[in-house]
C-alpha cells in the first residue's frame, strides 16, 4: 500500500469534479460534482491521517462529510426553487448573478 | 513684600487693561479702578519702605580706595580731553584731599537689595533676566511716585470732570504709573528702557489729550521727538555697556565692573555720555528743555505727575542707578569740572532766567521745573549723590504741589494768564493760596521747609567735592528760584482781580491733594537733617559707597549763605511788585535790557534752531530723496513685481493647470471610464464562469507557492 495511489485516486476524482462543475449545464449534475470534490479531499485527509498514524484526519473527513451534506441541502433547495420559477434547471440561462 | 515688589508695577498695568476694556461701562467711568489700584500699590510701597526701614544692615561695603591711585593718569586725561575747553584750571591730582577722603571712608554697613529674577529669553551667551531690583533709591522712588500718582488721580475726578475721554485719560494715567514703577524696580538696563519708553509714549497721549487743537497735538509731537533724539543716545549707551561687560544688562555687574577698573576708561566715557544723551532729553537738559514747556498743553494734572515729579526725574534716576558708569565714565570724583555737572548747571541757569518773561503760570513752573532738575543733574555731577536723589524726592512733592495749585487757579478762572486774568486769588481761594505759597518758599528753599535741606546739600556737595563754580551756579540759581516765584506769587494772589467773573475754591478733591503735598513739602526735608540723615543710611546702595561718595558733615556757612540767597531773592521781589521799587520799565529805556529781553522771548532762538534749522533743514533734500526712491525705486520694484508675478501667473496657467492638473484629473475620471467598460465583460452574473475564475486563480496562485516556496 502506498499513500500515491489514494493521492492519485484522489486527484482523479478532483479532477472529474471540477469538469462537472465548470462544464454540465444540469445543476443537479453540477451539485453533484460538487460532492466529487469535497470526497476527493476527504479520501486525501483519510489518507494522509492513515500515513501519519494521526486521528485527527478522520476528524477532519467527518467534518466535511457533515458540512458537504448540509451544503447539498441548501444547494437543492435552491435548484427546486430555480426549477419552480423557470421550468428548467440549465444553469446557463441563469444569470442574475450580476451585479 | 520687598521680594514681591512686582506687584506694584503689576497693579496699574491691570488697572490700565480694566479701565481700557471696561471703563466706559462702570458708573463713574473708570475713575474707580485707577484710583483704587494706584491707592493699593501706595499702600504696598509703605509697607515696602517700612520693611526697607527694618531690615538690617548687613552688608558690609568698603569704598574703593586706591580707584584714584590706580588710575589716576588716564583717568584724568580721559576727562580733560572731553572736556578739554573747561579743564585748564582744575587739575585734579591733588594727594592731600584723596588721603582724606581715604580716612572719611571706613567700611560701612548697608541693607542688603533684594533681587528676584526670572530668564526672559536666551539668545546666545546672553540671557537676559527681568525681575526686581529692590534697593533704597527703588523705595523712595516706589513711594514718591505712587503717592503723587494716587493724588494726582483723586485730583483728576474733579478737574477732569465731564471730559470727553475721561476713561482714556484714567489709562493713560495707569499706563504711566506702571511705566515709571517698572522702570525703577528693573534690574537690568533692557526693562529699564521699556518703562522709559512706555513713559515716553504716555507723556505723548497725555499731552497731546486734546489733540483737537493743532497747538496741542504739536506739543505732543514735539515732546515725543525731541525726547526720542535723546533716547537714541540711550539706546546706543544701553548697547555699548551691553557689550563692555560681558553680554549682560543686569545693573548691578555693571555699575561693578564699572567701578572695578576691568573696563577701559574710552568705553565707559562713550557709554556714559551716550546715556547722558537719554537724560538730556528726557529730563528737559539744556539743550534739548524746549519741549517742557510746550508739554503744559496737556491737563494740569498731567504736567503735575509727568512733567514736574515723575517722568521727567526719569533721567535723575538712570543716573543715580547707573551712577557707577557716570562716575568712572566722566571722572566724578576727581572734581573741577564734567559734562554732567556742566549740563545741569547751564540748565540751572538758562531756565531759571526763562521763568521770569513767562505770563502763563504753568510754563513759569514748567521752566522752574527745568531748572531744578538741572539742579539735581548738576548735584550728581558733582558726586553729591545723596543730595541729588534727595532733592528728587523733596523737588516731587513741592512741584507736584504748584503744579496742582496752579491747576485748582485755572480751574476756577478758566484761564493760565497770571497777567490778564488772574490776581487777588488768595482771598477767593484761601486753601489754594495757603499751599501754593508753602510750595513757593519749598521751593525757594528757605528752612525749614522741604527744598532748604535737599538745595542745602547740593550746595555742600559742590563746594567740598572741588567744584567751585558749581557752588556759584548754584547759588545764583536758588536766587533767581526765589525771585520768580515770588513774582508768580504776585501776579497770582496779589493784587486786584483781573479776569471774569466770581473765582471759588475749589472742591475737596482738588484741595485734600494740595494738603496732603504741602504737609510733605513741609516735613519731606526732616528725613535727612544734619545728625539724622537716615535718608542716606536708607537709600545709599553699594556702587554708591564703593564709588567712594563723599559724606560732609553740616556746613553752617553753606546753609547760611543758601538761605540768604533766597531771602534776597524774595525780597528783591517783594520790593519790586509790591514797593514798585527797582528799574521798572527797563526794557523800553535801556537798549541792552530790550535785547536781553528779546533773547529771552525767543527763548535763546532755540525752538527757531530746532524747527529751522535742524528740522527745516532736514525736511526738504530728504523729503524729495525720499519722494524720488519712492517714484522710482520702490514703484519700479512694485510695477516689476506686478509684471513678472503676472507673466508668471500666465505660463502657470498654460502649462502647469492646464495640461498638467487638468490632465491629471481628467485622465484619472476617463481611466476610469475605460477600466470599467473592460471589466464589465467580465461580469456575465453566470455562476459557472465565476468558478471557472475561481479556479483559475487558484492554479495560478498554487502554482506561484510551489515555484517560490520550493524553488
Amino acid at each position: 500500500m502506498y499513500l500515491n495511489q489514494f493521492l492519485f485516486l484522489a486527484a482523479f476524482l478532483f479532477c472529474v469534479g471540477v469538469y462537472g462543475v465548470l462544464a454540465r449545464k444540469n445543476g443537479v449534475l453540477v451539485l453533484m460534482s460538487i460532492e466529487l470534490i469535497l470526497n476527493a479531499v476527504n479520501i486525501n485527509l483519510v489518507a494522509f491521517g492513515l500515513f501519519r498514524e494521526s486521528v485527527a484526519g478522520q476528524v477532519f473527513a467527518l467534518f466535511v462529510i457533515a458540512v458537504a451534506a448540509a451544503e447539498v441541502g441548501v444547494g437543492l433547495a435552491i435548484v427546486i426553487l430555480i426549477y419552480r420559477n423557470r421550468q428548467s434547471i440549465d444553469l446557463t440561462e441563469v444569470d442574475m448573478m450580476k451585479g | 513684600m520687598l521680594e514681591n515688589a512686582w506687584l506694584i508695577p503689576a497693579l496699574p498695568v491691570l488697572s490700565f487693561v480694566l479701565i481700557l476694556f471696561f471703563g466706559k461701562r462702570l458708573p463713574k467711568g473708570g475713575h474707580e479702578i485707577g484710583v483704587g489700584a494706584v491707592a493699593i500699590a501706595f499702600v504696598l510701597a509703605g509697607v515696602c519702605a517700612v520693611q526697607w526701614v527694618q531690615r538690617p544692615a548687613d552688608l558690609e561695603v568698603k569704598a574703593k580706595s586706591e580707584e584714584h591711585a590706580a588710575a589716576p593718569d588716564s583717568v584724568t586725561n580721559a576727562n580733560a580731553n572731553a572736556v578739554a575747553a573747561l579743564e585748564e584750571k582744575a587739575p585734579p591730582e591733588s594727594e592731600g584731599d584723596h588721603e582724606k577722603e581715604d580716612a572719611e571712608h571706613e567700611a560701612e554697613s548697608i541693607r542688603k537689595p533684594v533681587v528676584r529674577e526670572v530668564t526672559w529669553f536666551d539668545n546666545g551667551q546672553a540671557r537676559v533676566k527681568a525681575g526686581t531690583h529692590i534697593d533704597g533709591l527703588a523705595v523712595a522712588m516706589m513711594f514718591v511716585v505712587t503717592l503723587i500718582s494716587l493724588l494726582v488721580h483723586v485730583f483728576s475726578t474733579s478737574y477732569m470732570d465731564g471730559d470727553r475721554r475721561y476713561t482714556h485719560y484714567f489709562a493713560a494715567l495707569s499706563l504711566f504709573t506702571a511705566g515709571m514703577l517698572v522702570m525703577v524696580t528693573a534690574n537690568n538696563t533692557l526693562q529699564l528702557l521699556v518703562g522709559w519708553e512706555l513713559m515716553g509714549v504716555c507723556s505723548f497721549m497725555l499731552i497731546g489729550h486734546w489733540w483737537e487743537e493743532k497747538n496741542n497735538s504739536n506739543a505732543a509731537l514735539k515732546a515725543f521727538f525731541t525726547t526720542r533724539t535723546g533716547d537714541v543716545g540711550l539706546l546706543i549707551g544701553i548697547a555699548i555697556l551691553f557689550f563692555a561687560a560681558g553680554q549682560t544688562f543686569d545693573i548691578a555687574q555693571i555699575n561693578a565692573q564699572a567701578l572695578g577698573g576691568e573696563l577701559s576708561h574710552g568705553l565707559l566715557l562713550a557709554g556714559a555720555a551716550a546715556l547722558l544723551c537719554g537724560v538730556v532729553g528726557k529730563s528737559a537738559q539744556f539743550p534739548l528743555h524746549t519741549w517742557l514747556p510746550d508739554a503744559m498743553a496737556g491737563p494740569t494734572p498731567v504736567s503735575a505727575l509727568i512733567h514736574a515729579a515723575t517722568m521727567v526725574v526719569a533721567g535723575v534716576y538712570l543716573v543715580a542707578r547707573l551712577y557707577g558708569v557716570f562716575w568712572s565714565g566722566f571722572a566724578i570724583g576727581d572734581g573741577g569740572i564734567n559734562a554732567v555737572a556742566l549740563i545741569g548747571g547751564t540748565t540751572v541757569l538758562i531756565a531759571a532766567a526763562l521763568a521770569f518773561i513767562q505770563s502763563d503760570i504753568k510754563k513759569v513752573l514748567a521752566y522752574s521745573t527745568v531748572s531744578q532738575l538741572g539742579y539735581m543733574v548738576m548735584a550728581l555731577g558733582v558726586g553729591a549723590w545723596t543730595a541729588g536723589v534727595f532733592h528728587l524726592v523733596t523737588h516731587a512733592f513741592f512741584k507736584g504741589l504748584l503744579f496742582l495749585g496752579a491747576g485748582s487757579v485755572s480751574h476756577a478762572v478758566h484761564s493760565f494768564d497770571m497777567k490778564k486774568d488772574m490776581g487777588g486769588l488768595r482771598e477767593h481761594m484761601p486753601t489754594t493760596f495757603k499751599t501754593f505759597l508753602i510750595g513757593s518758599l519749598a521751593l525757594a528753599g528757605i528752612p525749614p521747609l522741604a527744598g532748604f535741606w535737599s538745595k542745602d546739600e547740593i550746595l555742600l556737595g559742590a563746594s567740598s567735592n572741588g567744584y567751585p563754580i558749581f557752588l556759584v551756579v548754584g547759588l545764583l540759581g536758588a536766587a533767581l528760584t526765589a525771585a520768580y516765584m515770588t513774582r508768580c506769587v504776585y501776579l497770582t494772589f496779589f493784587g486786584d482781580y483781573r479776569g471774569h467773573g466770581h473765582p471759588h475754591e475749589s472742591p475737596p478733591a482738588i484741595t485734600v491733594p494740595l494738603m496732603v503735598l504741602a504737609g510733605f513739602s513741609v516735613v519731606a526735608g526732616l528725613v535727612n537733617v544734619p545728625g539724622g540723615e537716615w535718608f542716606a543710611k536708607w537709600t545709599e546702595n553699594e556702587t554708591v559707597l564703593t564709588a567712594g561718595v563723599a559724606h560732609h558733615s553740616f556746613s553752617p556757612v553753606i546753609a547760611l549763605f543758601g538761605s540768604a540767597v533766597g531771602v534776597i531773592g524774595i525780597a528783591a521781589g517783594y520790593a519790586y511788585y509790591w514797593r514798585n521799587l527797582g528799574p521798572h520799565r527797563l526794557t523800553q529805556r535801556s537798549g541792552p535790557a530790550r535785547t536781553g529781553y528779546r533773547i529771552l522771548e525767543e527763548k535763546y532762538g532755540l525752538d527757531r534752531l530746532y524747527t529751522d534749522g535742524v528740522v527745516g533743514s532736514i525736511k526738504g533734500p530728504i523729503a524729495r530723496a525720499a519722494y524720488w526712491f519712492n517714484q522710482r525705486v520702490i514703484d519700479g520694484v512694485v510695477n516689476g513685481v506686478g509684471v513678472a508675478a503676472r507673466g508668471l501667473a500666465g505660463f502657470v496657467y498654460d502649462t502647469v493647470d492646464q495640461k498638467g492638473i487638468d490632465g491629471l484629473v481628467n485622465g484619472a475620471g476617463m481611466g476610469a471610464e475605460d477600466g470599467g467598460k473592460v471589466l464589465r465583460l467580465m461580469q456575465t452574473g453566470r455562476v459557472q464562469q465565476y468558478a471557472l475564475f475561481l479556479f483559475g486563480a487558484v492554479v495560478v496562485l498554487g502554482g506561484a507557492l510551489v515555484l517560490f516556496t520550493t524553488g
